[in-house]
């Protein structure tokens, strides 16, 4: 917090011995639990485990991330056989939801509790209660400047106090004015309270905050499908490609509505150099119906540009081609009809195929190879797509039969087709060379296991769907931080203390000081403009004012050998009681 | 739709950029002009003020307390020195004995000559830096900051901008070679490393968040590089004030033109307040923008993560300035390392490290 200040002293050496050789009485468990907590919400500890923090989170952008891609974690530890595994005790693969880190926020948050929550309830008496005594000798105050009323302005000096209190009312000070008829009327004056306001909303927020994240991942759900074009997905558990729930999830969240996907844009970039044929714009039409009886709705989905829908928000993540293929089984009836998923390889949209055919007769049918939209060949017979436009779109498969073991029930990826168990029927290296399609063509397998026909391109999307019920409290939570931050930073707190009296010839001496709670360096400046308003408000010509350079700030004085002032001064500064305020800094 | 590509706009761009470079090169040989003759001449001045000793400082002194001493109730001495009045009382010629410029950091009377011409030079480099970032804008027909090249040359444009916006209030030009210095390196290495020619957004950056959030994050940075060479000074700074307070000698004259540890830890202080405000904002309109694209406004993706830390980093050089026995030295530090830290973010996080940020357009 911006302005707790250790009251602890430096010890001088002898100090410090003596100490040390003092017998120290035992703490006991409830002394040992109190010194305990005044240690973590000290001002030091606080500091130190923010910086831990910060050192703490780095890791996280050093290694693979399980939450952000578990394969990659898998990958890595293969990858590293000598210390993957010892990083993974760690828990270096899970930073943010490891022990240590959350011991850290966790410290840092109780920290901040145990100074908010005392620090709240002295501000709030600080609020109720009056501005501090009048100080003995504002002279010593950090900011002070002297005037003087003339005699002729009949002005005694309970008239200038309540003018000085006017003023200072005026300019959002809230002022007390002490013993306005006695010989030396003073008044305290304090404002920005605001400061410290600030500060504890904007670190109790960050506490909001990090509640509404922790609601967000116990309540919210989150999961991708694949459309191709002309699809429709359901607002389902099984609607879903993949479903990440959260810890209290409960089925009965979703609400069953749907969204298909009609048509699917994209704009290459045709007119940079460097850039060309980049995708420039993603633009997907979806038809949506809040739920099966609903109207439906025509939407556009984009990057950037989620729908929302049922409590859901969705947002387009990845796009690609399907080309739709007809398979013919050796009997000759259709085993498979439809777009098949290319997943994404390389540039321009070089993709991967795999198809299985578990329904073809007598044997299944499995296919692996590459979808190319714009196929080119070079002159080392190898194919690359120049383009991610439908120029030359191409199917380039090899094919093998058998058994696709999937009647196991063992679940399988589809992007992937084990051919351990698989008999090659087509592939460069045989005689039969491997399958190359146009769409609108179609190739019989060898050996009368059938056929395979490409009929068609179409285009698919892979869209994410979230709900994260955390997530408004915690932008709430955020804005309120950052107002908090912004009235701590800005807003001063500053008291002004105003003592007047009338010196021997009839003049009213006024004298007042500045102290600034935290840093202030805007003080000389309050000071200046106050100087200019009780000169106004008592009508002093400008300038002319004597001690003017007491206020200027520039002139030291350090040489003043006059001392002409004291005696006038005298009957103004001494008697501010026996038990005379000191400051309070 | 985006607006077109202007190849030819992009090329003047270049051109631009190239010329204010060279500009900024020869205003930074002006800067350093200025700190070495100006500390012969200070250092010519105190020894002349040493032989003609302190009798002439009195008179001056006694006219103005006699002048002002009429009307006052008690006379303050020490009021100069008082920690927590403004910056304006710490510094000077301070009572250590060290000479340092004035704490206030406002223009005093006398000329420096080069000092002038480096400022001229530097606002003339601004200008066509202005061009060059206006043309190239253009020629994208977008914000200036889709990549990182157009992040650094924009940025660098920023941080001379801003440099030069401190120098009509404050007699900053102590910063010049350090700041100029940081501008040319930033524009280097925006040509060389970071070269891209003009080109569309990719999907993932049209919106209107990139306008928002890249250019707080901009501006936010350019004040961060602002107090960083405040803080390296302040250190430089705070350390000769030590030797020479131990009875050293003072071997770093140019020094002379600098203001006091304290005066510098005053100033970068209160520009590291409002570039954490900045930092702030950056910090959640990228998770406004996080939530609008990717589903979910914080996922400990590497830019996020380094973004944290910096946020982090400098919410501890705050409150260290408010812990006794942290600030000063310390805070300085802690200053200098959360500008290590965007560095880090912006160089080898966006370019080595895997992440959902990864538009550097390399």
């Amino acid at each position: 917090m911006s302005e707790r200040v250790n009251v602890k002293k430096k010890q001088s050496a002898p100090v410090a011995e003596a100490k040390a050789q003092a017998a120290l009485p035992a703490l006991g468990p409830k002394g040992m639990l109190r010194w305990a907590w005044t240690q973590l919400t000290s001002m030091r500890t606080a500091l130190f485990l923010l910086l831990l923090l910060a050192v703490a989170a780095v890791p996280g952008s050093l290694f693979p991330q399980r939450p952000a891609n578990p394969a990659v974690v898998t990958q890595y530890i293969k990858d590293h056989p000598d210390y993957g595994k010892l990083l993974d005790s760690l828990q270096l693969y899970d930073v943010y939801s490891s022990a240590w880190f959350s011991a850290i926020y966790l410290l840092l948050f109780i920290s901040l509790i145990g100074c908010v929550v005392p620090r709240a309830i002295a501000h709030y008496k600080a609020m109720r209660s009056q501005p501090p005594r009048t100080p003995q000798r504002l002279s010593r105050l950090p900011e002070y400047g002297t005037l003087v009323i003339p005699s002729g302005a009949a002005i005694p000096s309970s008239d200038a106090i309540n003018g000085a209190a006017r003023v200072l009312r005026k300019r959002g000070y809230r002022v007390e004015v002490r013993d306005a008829d006695g010989a030396l009327p003073s008044l305290g004056a304090e404002r920005g309270f605001m400061k410290e306001v600030g500060n504890l909303v904007f670190h109790t927020s960050l506490i909001g905050v990090l509640v509404s994240v922790a609601a967000g991942g116990l309540f919210g759900y989150s999961g991708q499908r694949i459309l191709v074009e002309g699809d429709t997905f359901v607002n389902t558990l099984v609607g879903y490609d993949q479903f990440n729930p959260g810890t209290n999830f409960q089925p009965s969240q979703l609400q069953p509505y749907s969204l298909q996907l009609d048509k699917f844009n994209i704009t290459f970039d045709r007119e940079s150099k460097g850039k060309f044929g980049q995708p420039i714009d993603f633009a997907a039409t979806v038809t949506t119906k809040e739920n099966p009886d609903a109207p439906p709705k025509q939407e556009t989905l984009k990057v950037n540009d989620p729908v929302s829908l049922g409590g859901t928000s969705i947002y387009l993540t990845g796009n690609g081609y399907a080309p739709v293929v007809t398979i013919r089984d050796g009997a000759g009836n259709v085993a498979m009809q439809g777009p098949v998923v290319a997943k994404l390889q390389g540039e321009n949209y070089y993709s991967s195929v795999v198809i299985k055919v578990p329904d073809a007769q007598p044997d299944q049918l499995g296919f692996v190879g590459f979808f190319l939209p714009t196929a080119f060949v070079t002159d080392k017979n190898v194919s690359f797509s120049a383009d991610p436009e439908l120029f030359n779109p191409q199917l380039t498969l090899n094919s093998y039969y058998g058994d696709l073991g999937l009647n196991k029930g063992a679940p399988q990826n589809v992007f992937e087709l084990d051919v351990k168990n698989l008999t090659p029927l087509n592939a460069r290296n045989l005689a039969a060379g491997g399958i190359t399609l146009a769409p609108g063509s179609t190739y019989t397998l060898p050996d009368g296991k059938g056929s395979i026909s490409f009929d068609g391109v179409k285009r698919y999307i892979g869209v994410d769907i979230h709900h994260n019920p955390g997530q408004l409290s915690a932008l709430v939570f955020a804005l309120l931080a950052v107002a908090g931050l912004i009235l701590s930073l800005y807003v001063n707190r500053r008291r002004v203390w105003v003592r007047t009296g009338t010196a021997a010839d009839g003049r009213t001496m006024v004298e007042y000081g500045l102290l600034a709670r935290g840093e202030d360096h805007r003080l000389a400046g309050e000071a200046a403009a106050l100087r200019k308003l009780f000169a106004a408000e008592w009508q002093l010509p400008d300038e002319a004012v004597p001690g003017d350079a007491a206020s200027a700030g520039a002139a030291p004085s350090q040489q003043s050998p006059s001392r002409a002032g004291d005696n006038v001064a005298g009957s103004v500064s001494t008697p501010a009681g026996p038990t005379g305020p000191k400051k309070d800094q | 739709m985006p607006f077109g590509i202007n190849e030819t706009m992009g090329q003047y761009s270049e051109l631009f950029m190239l010329l204010a470079a060279g500009t900024y090169t020869v205003a930074f040989i002006a800067f350093a002009w200025d700190l070495a003759k100006s500390s012969k001449a200070l250092r010519a001045v105190d020894l002349k003020a040493a032989q003609a000793g302190t009798a002439a400082r009195v008179p001056v002194g006694a006219g103005v307390a006699t002048g002002s001493a009429g009307g006052r109730l008690s006379g303050p001495a020490d009021r100069a020195e008082r920690p927590s009045s403004s910056t304006a009382k710490a510094g000077g010629a301070g009572t250590d004995g060290i000479v340092t410029a004035g704490g206030d950091m406002k223009y005093a009377a006398e000329r420096r000559v080069p000092a002038r011409v480096a400022v001229a030079l530097t606002t003339l480099a601004v200008l066509i830096h202005a061009a060059g970032v206006v043309t190239r804008a253009l020629g994208a027909g977008r914000v200036p900051w889709g990549n990182m090249y157009e992040f650094l040359t924009t940025g660098a444009f920023l941080v001379a901008a801003v440099f030069l916006l401190s120098l009509v209030r404050r007699d900053l030009r102590f910063l010049g070679t350090f700041v100029v210095g940081l501008v040319i390196i930033m524009m280097v290495a925006a040509s060389v490393a970071f070269w891209t020619p003009v080109g569309h957004l990719v999907p993932a950056l049209q919106s209107y968040w990139l306008v928002i959030h890249v250019s707080i994050a901009v501006l936010s940075s350019a004040l961060f590089t602002l107090t960083f060479a405040m803080s390296a000074l302040q250190l430089v700074q705070s350390h000769r004030q030590k030797t020479v307070a131990a009875g050293g000698t003072d071997k770093l004259g140019f020094m002379r033109l600098v203001p006091s540890a304290l005066s510098l830890e005053n100033l970068s202080y209160r520009i590291n307040a409002i570039a954490f405000i900045g930092w702030t904002f950056t910090l959640m309109f990228g998770a406004i923008w996080a939530e609008k694209a990717w589903g979910r406004f914080w996922g400990w993706d590497t830019k996020e993560v380094w973004t944290f830390v910096i946020w982090v980093v400098y919410a501890g050089y705050l409150h260290a300035r408010a812990t006794r026995g942290w600030t000063g030295t310390r805070a300085a530090w802690l200053s200098i390392v959360g500008y290590f830290c965007v560095i880090f973010n912006f160089t080898i996080v966006n370019t080595l490290f895997n992440g959902l940020h990864s538009y550097s357009g390399l």
